[in-house]
């Protein structure tokens, strides 16, 4: 399993974002705390980011990856800032942020 | 083993031992701060694929800004007494069986494909590249992402204002 895991190889790159974006799913799947649900979505972000920059370095050579990295990240930014807007709404309306005990769309 | 080596496993360990802290600790202010070390060991792993570029963005946006923005909400939403139980987690089992089948397929095809790599990986300063492309052939995304960040901002600031009830 850990033969051939080190910075020079490629593969080694692409296991550390799987295992990244597996956990990410796993945070998404079983976590009810809303805030959670979104560090899951962050993780998710980063395991994709890094096979984009791997990619770009070991692939092609040239920046292309690592501007769509910069592009994942700035996105990232709004969808934490627009995401944890949206709990702190739902926890004064609601007084909980558990994903489950949310059920109307309106107080 | 050369240092260089033992410095990417260590940096290995920590992104993917925060990672594990972030998806199966109780304590939602242990998960928030375990992020901490997958976002810097996210960084210490962009350095060694020579991004130093995005290595430095991803330090200033993801620890500077997004994980002071998840500590802000988590101490602003949950109740210090129920700190037991406010990062409950559901469905284990099930999720589990579902995470562990998809990591598996996932690791055998990084193994299995035989990737074309370049002959010479280089390592060389990225940022006045990266400058270049933003500013020629990725003009057009750029600029929506000023909008996009524009429309976020505001956004955020309109759904998180109180309302005033007539």
């Amino acid at each position: 399993m850990l033969s051939g895991f080190s910075p020079n190889e490629l593969s080694s790159y692409l296991t550390i974002g799987a295992i990244l974006f597996t956990l990410g799913l796993f945070t998404v799947l079983t976590r009810r705390n809303a805030i959670s649900v979104l560090m899951g979505v962050e993780l998710i972000l980063n395991g994709a980011n890094i096979n984009y920059v791997a990619f770009s370095h070991f692939g092609s050579g040239n920046a292309d990856g690592q501007i769509y990295a910069i592009f994942v990240i700035m996105l990232a930014a709004a969808e934490a800032a627009v995401g944890l807007a949206i709990v702190l709404a739902i926890f004064q309306i609601f007084h909980t942020i558990d994903v489950e005990a949310v059920e109307t769309l309106r107080e | 083993m050369d240092l260089s080596t033992a410095v990417f496993y260590l940096v290995a360990i920590i992104t993917v031992g925060s990672a594990l802290m972030v998806a199966f600790s109780r304590n939602i202010i242990y998960s928030a701060f375990s992020l901490l070390g997958t976002f810097a060991g996210i960084a210490g792993i962009y350095v060694f694929l020579g991004a130093d570029f995005v290595a430095g963005v991803q330090l200033l946006i993801y620890v500077g800004g997004i994980l002071v923005l998840i500590l802000f909400a988590v101490m602003l939403t949950h109740r210090i007494t129920d700190v037991q139980i406010t990062n409950r987690a559901a469905g284990r089992i099930p999720a589990l069986i579902i995470t562990g089948v998809f990591i598996y397929l996932l690791i055998q095809t990084i193994r299995e494909t035989s990737w074309v790599k370049v002959k010479e990986v280089v390592f060389q300063p990225t940022t006045a590249k990266i400058g270049d492309l933003f500013l020629d052939s990725y003009l057009l995304p750029f600029e929506l992402a000023s909008l996009v960040l524009l429309a976020a901002l505001i956004g955020a600031v309109v759904i998180s204002r109180k309302e005033i009830k007539e």
